[in-house]
């Protein structure tokens, strides 16, 4: 078989296998968490006889490995359940919420984000990078480094709150609020998610810079960099033709690192601009004991992060002969 | 001229019905000044302009939320719900309870049955018509052994709640109530239309002023105007829209670069640079929210009198609200009755810090040692820097605290109550005897300082019982001073300060001079009482 | 990284009177120059970025260990006066709770420097001692035992998780330093690991398995010095990290126990006046000093960072 699909299908199960222990780790987490969905939703006006309704109707008093593997048969014939914040049916009406209908919207939303932040900072980071490489130890490249180090070393939400100030409240540009409704236009879309992706932007591409430049610079001492010096070749040459492509497989690790942030770890900047993602749904599922809910976001999140670390693989694969044609 | 104009249009809507009530309310000492509130009420109707689109700013909402009212624990459903429905009855913006889906009621002399009658011709968004089945049902999902309703509580003391008629209900009491009606007005009663004999909250139909066109939880509610709503000179906008804005800085720059009319809770440290901004006016109201640190008094110390006093002296209330409230609140006299309230005992002097005193209370009770104070930004916003403060003068006076923050997260399930010590809020309650159900009396599961034997507490329950059915309004008055002594000199809560409701409302929008303070939002009613200007 | 410009091999008659012993040889080379005459070289040679980095981190290190000393009031301290404007008393005025936010920035320096310091070298001596382990396990049961449970945790939202672990734990300082340390030891892990798979087999560490040494020995003397220059860039950014999840976690709610002053609360409590610039300039500016004193300490670690690893690259421009 070819070593890139059988890397794919290895990969792949090893997926499922983290996927499964994921959820289990999560499961048991939020049971060994104090409180329950009863408790969090009523707050201070919990009486035990009401959260005690609550645990009958949710089956709650079952077994924590009953609950689990009812879950588990659900998610493998495709079924990812329903919220807690739902109730049971009554007097005829259906009132149950699934899990499906709270995630997608917002899961295209997250996507959304993460898309128009990727958009810029990729080809940013691999310019900055590329850049600061081929013109290392300069005003340029020092400066670089230095104003990418600092828009890193702010935490996220100051990041916003200073683009709130330059880009809303003094020019008025952008809004501050990217609420976007599910009905919106694309470029309405584009126009209101233009801050939380530049925020997310100042925030990684840091990261993928610095991987970029140094990834290039581990190379520029190796005999065949210095055998294309000797030939005469001009230094932009040396580093996009000789360089780079041997340098993809750090660089394209970096920034599957960072896509899968873009997706899972954003929950900071949904809550500042408002923007209804992923994250702040898990972690309003979290407060509130809404099970199901926290496991189908972390599902969610796994799912990436593995699929993007699959891929990055599969680009240092191709990128290296070595490991495309092995003996 | 308007307001004869007014009184004609009221009369012609069968608003002056209300002379009834005004004449049985006043029997039982509730209600007192209607016909000024309705003097003000038609002046103000004169003014409002029709139109236009609303937006406003909660800090609340998860997307855990729904429709049912019967958990709607947070201020952006409590809005919703008030946007979207009605209720029995209204606290007006003066503070007066006043019929809104009932149009009279009758009690007994005991205050132990109440028959209330409906207004005819009132129809739910989908057009069905209320009749007396929908306030059975909506009632009743608060009642029952598997009920998941916060205010169960409230209707435990209900007998049975009957239809007497197509229009007409009667509810029979285990003990006298004189303040009924207004447990009525609580947002969890919700009169929303019946189907199959049970309440109908998930289609979101109600009777209100507003219909629900979207509502995503964590996020926004969106409604439109109803034409058909039955009140008159209310629900101005054509549009509304509530946004969740949890994050403070994110819900002042909302406002500050006007893409919300209105906003709550207004960090009270920034209010004076907020109000600098020339598109906005700051909105305070003073209500009954008021912030507290129950100490449980049957875990050790807390036991102890003397101790309970040191900790009462120790605490400088006046550097809480100078340097938590910024001034947006008054001083607590550690018992829950605030001074907007009709009953608060006014004639007892003001706790003070007082070192020298504490000193001595904690040397008679004979500790030695350090408190744990639990506190997090869960109790309130705040809590921690004043559990700093407390910490602060508390060892000016000899007596040590350890300030313990504790995860926001299942804070009311794991700290409050549970905790010997812990910082804690109570929202509005309008009537003294049901912010003594709430959390003081004997028989209350939030009785977070779990104060329920002792002479003091028994006499304190005697009397709140006995004030319950009292109709005489100076007996009452004399009864509900007394407990107010008896919760300050020896309950187990420390209740250093009351809070301002602090909005901030864009000068475009118009309301009524007067704003209701029970809840936020003018009393949460603010999408059907304010207006365009 | 013995590729340092003039460290020549030791001579051949010593190898002759001695026997060859790799213990010896390091010695041998290091002996030849004082501790102190070989930072001073170094510094010679250093470009002025690095230099600007270490004066920083030196300035910041001596902050920390005489904060008590420096700090004009008490961390704690609680004055009259709230939101004090700049000026003689309070060079920086006072903060909600009316306490002195230059003494807060220089104690913070003590407890941020501190906690990230102690995480990160937590999350290191975790991630790397189990990365190499791996690595010399190379595809063994417990390598991929490892290899596994570190994707697992990877594929679960970090501060989500922190958050979790967190509230199931209690926020006090020694838990929020073990729980960041060991997410972030699972990214150490995966570096230490990858590096050290291409060292492990080279024939230098074939021969001192050969040669007996210990396992201990082999991952101090032959594999660590080889897989410094990307583990070390990776402390840099790491390092800084620390800051910013403190800073996230008290975003949601939980953090370090007051009233201990750290940056990233205080960026934190104090954020909501940058609104306000139009109205109070200096007020605005109170978020910033904890924020600038986190993003210094940030390029000062990591312009030492690129000065060491461009010494360890062998590039000579």
């Amino acid at each position: 078989m070819h070593p890139v699909i059988r890397t794919i299908l290895q990969r792949l199960g090893l997926g499922l296998v983290t996927l499964f222990v994921v959820s289990l780790i999560l499961f048991s987490s939020i049971e060994f968490l104090p409180g329950d969905f009863g408790e969090a939703v009523l707050g201070q006006a919990a009486l035990p006889e009401t959260v005690e309704a609550f645990r009958k109707e949710l089956g709650l008093h079952l077994p924590m490995h009953e609950r689990y593997f009812d879950w588990l048969g659900g998610i493998l014939t495709g079924d990812m359940g329903n919220s807690f914040s739902g109730r049971g049916s009554s007097g005829g009406q259906d009132r149950s919420r699934p899990v499906i209908e709270l995630l997608a919207p917002r899961l295209a939303n997250t996507l959304f984000l993460a898309s128009m932040a990727a958009i810029i900072s990729v080809p940013l980071a691999l310019f900055l990078g590329i850049t600061a490489a081929l013109y290392r130890n300069t005003i340029y490249d020092r400066t670089v480094n230095a104003l990418t180090l600092t828009t890193i070393s702010f935490p996220e939400f100051f990041v916003a709150y200073l683009l709130i100030l330059g880009l809303s409240s003094f020019t008025k540009i952008f809004p501050s609020l990217a609420n976007i409704d599910p009905d919106a236009v694309f470029w309405e879309r584009v126009y209101l998610t233009a801050l939380p992706a530049l925020t997310l932007t100042l925030v990684i591409v840091a990261h993928m810079m610095r991987m970029t430049r140094a990834a290039i610079i581990n190379l520029m001492a190796s005999p065949y960099i210095e055998m294309a010096d000797l030939k005469g070749a001009s230094k932009s040459e040396i580093i996009l033709r000789h360089a780079l492509p041997n340098a993809w497989a750090p660089i394209v690790t970096v920034i599957a690192f960072n896509l899968a942030y873009l997706v899972v770890g954003v929950v900071v900047v949904e809550v500042v601009f408002v923007y209804p993602g992923v994250g702040q749904l898990m972690v309003d599922a979290v407060t509130t004991r809404d099970v199901p809910v926290v496991q189908g976001c972390a599902m969610i999140f796994a799912a990436t992060y593995i699929l993007l670390n699959l891929f990055a693989d599969i680009i240092s694969i191709i990128t290296n002969p070595r490991l495309l044609h092995p003996r | 001229m308007a307001d004869i104009k007014d009184l004609e249009k009221a009369a012609r809507e069968g608003k002056l019905d209300r002379r009834e009530f005004i004449k049985r309310a006043g029997a039982l000492g509730l209600a007192a000044p209607f016909a000024a509130t309705l003097l003000s009420q038609s002046v103000q109707a004169a003014m409002p302009k029709k139109g236009g689109k609303f937006v406003q700013g909660t800090a609340h909402g998860s997307t855990t939320d729904n429709l049912d009212p019967a958990t709607n624990e947070n201020g952006f459903s409590q809005n919703v719900v008030f946007t979207y429905s009605n209720h029995l009855f209204e606290v007006d913006n003066t503070g007066q309870l006043v019929p809104e889906l009932a149009e009279s009621f009758e009690a007994s002399k005991d205050a132990k049955t109440w028959v209330f009658r409906l207004r005819k011709g009132v129809e739910f968004h989908n057009g069905k018509s209320l009749t007396a089945d929908d306030v059975l049902a909506s009632l009743n999902h608060h009642r029952g052994e598997d009920s998941q309703s916060a205010v169960k509580a409230l209707l435990t003391p209900v007998e049975s709640i009957k239809k007497t008629g197509s229009h007409e209900v009667t509810v029979k009491l285990n003990a006298g109530n004189a303040d009924f009606p207004f447990l009525m007005s609580d947002y969890h009663f919700a009169i929303l239309p019946e189907f199959n004999g049970e309440m109908d909250w998930q289609s979101g139909f109600g009777t209100g002023g507003y219909i629900i066109e979207k509502f995503e939880p964590g996020v926004r509610a969106t409604f439109k105007r109803n034409p058909n709503y039955f009140k008159s000179g209310r629900a101005h906008f054509d549009e509304v829209e509530t946004i969740s804005l949890i994050d403070t800085t994110a819900r002042q720059n909302a406002i500050m670069n006007q893409e919300v009319h209105a906003i709550g809770r207004v960090d009270p440290k920034t209010v004076h640079l907020l109000s600098r901004n020339p598109s906005l006016k700051i909105l305070e109201t003073t209500g009954t929210l008021h912030y507290t640190f129950p100490m449980r008094v049957d875990a050790p110390p807390f036991d102890n009198y003397d101790l309970r006093m040191a900790v009462k002296l120790s605490v400088d209330r006046e550097q809480l609200v100078k340097k938590i409230l910024l001034g947006h609140g008054a001083m607590g006299n550690d018992h829950p009755i605030s001074s907007s309230q009709p009953f608060h005992n006014g004639e007892m002097p003001q706790r003070m810090y007082d070192p020298d005193k504490a000193k001595h209370h904690l040397k008679k009770s004979g500790f030695e040692g350090a408190l744990d104070l639990s506190t997090s930004e869960a109790a309130f916003s705040g809590a921690v820097d004043a559990a700093l403060l407390i910490k602060d003068s508390a060892a000016k006076a000899g007596l040590n605290v350890n300030v313990v923050r504790e995860p926001k997260d299942g804070y009311w399930s794991n700290v409050w109550n549970k905790k010997p010590w812990c910082a804690c809020y109570w929202g509005g309650r309008p009537t003294v005897d049901w912010m003594y159900s709430s959390a003081y009396v004997n028989d209350s599961e939030w009785n977070d300082t779990n104060w329920r034997t002792g002479a003091a507490a028994d006499r304190f329950n005697k009397l709140v019982i006995e004030a319950r059915s009292e109709l005489d309004n100076e007996k009452r008055r004399a009864m509900y001073y007394e407990t107010q002594q008896i919760l300050s000199d020896d309950g187990g809560a420390l209740i250093p300060m009351f809070a301002n409701y602090i909005h901030a409302v864009s000068k475009k929008i118009g309301h009524d001079e007067q704003v209701a303070g029970n809840w936020e939002f003018d009393g949460n009613k603010n999408v059907e009482r304010w207006w365009f200007a | 990284m013995n590729n340092d410009d003039d460290m020549t091999p030791g001579k051949p008659a010593d190898l002759a009177d001695q026997g060859y012993s790799a213990a010896g040889e390091v010695v041998l080379i290091k002996a030849r120059r004082t501790f102190l005459e070989n930072i001073l070289r170094g510094l010679k040679s250093a470009p002025p970025t690095a230099l600007f980095g270490l004066t920083v981190i030196t300035i910041y290190i001596f902050f920390a260990l005489f904060a008590p000393l420096l700090a004009p009031h008490g961390e704690a301290e609680i004055f009259d006066l709230s939101y004090a404007p700049w000026g003689e008393e309070f060079m920086f005025g006072t903060d909600q709770l009316g306490r002195d936010i230059l003494s807060r920035l220089i104690y913070g320096a003590r407890n941020t420097v501190g906690i990230a310091f102690v995480t990160t070298l937590f999350a290191f001596v975790i991630g790397g001692g189990l990365g190499i382990t791996a690595a010399i396990n190379n595809n063994g049961w417990l390598d991929n035992l490892l290899s596994r449970s570190v994707d697992v945790l990877m594929a679960i939202p970090s501060l989500i998780f922190a958050l979790i672990l967190l509230s199931m734990f209690g926020a006090n300082t020694l838990n929020l330093i073990i729980i960041i340390a060991i997410l972030d030891s699972t990214r150490v892990f995966r570096i230490a690991r990858a590096v050290s798979l291409n060292v492990v087999v080279m024939d230098y560490v074939e021969a001192a398995k050969l040669r007996g040494e210990k396992l201990f020995w082999i991952l101090y003397r032959e594999i660590l010095p080889n897989i410094m220059p990307p583990l070390v860039a990776e402390f840099g950014l790491r390092f800084c990290f620390v800051f910013l999840t403190i800073a996230a976690l008290s975003f949601l709610g939980v953090g370090i126990q007051p009233p201990t002053a750290d940056w990233g609360s205080m960026v934190r409590e104090t954020a909501g006046l940058i609104q306000f610039a139009e109205y109070d300039l200096t007020a605005a500016m109170t978020p910033m000093l904890p924020a600038a004193a986190i993003a210094l300490l940030t390029v000062a670690v990591n312009f030492v960072v690129d000065w060491f690893l461009h010494k360890s690259s062998g590039l000579k421009d």
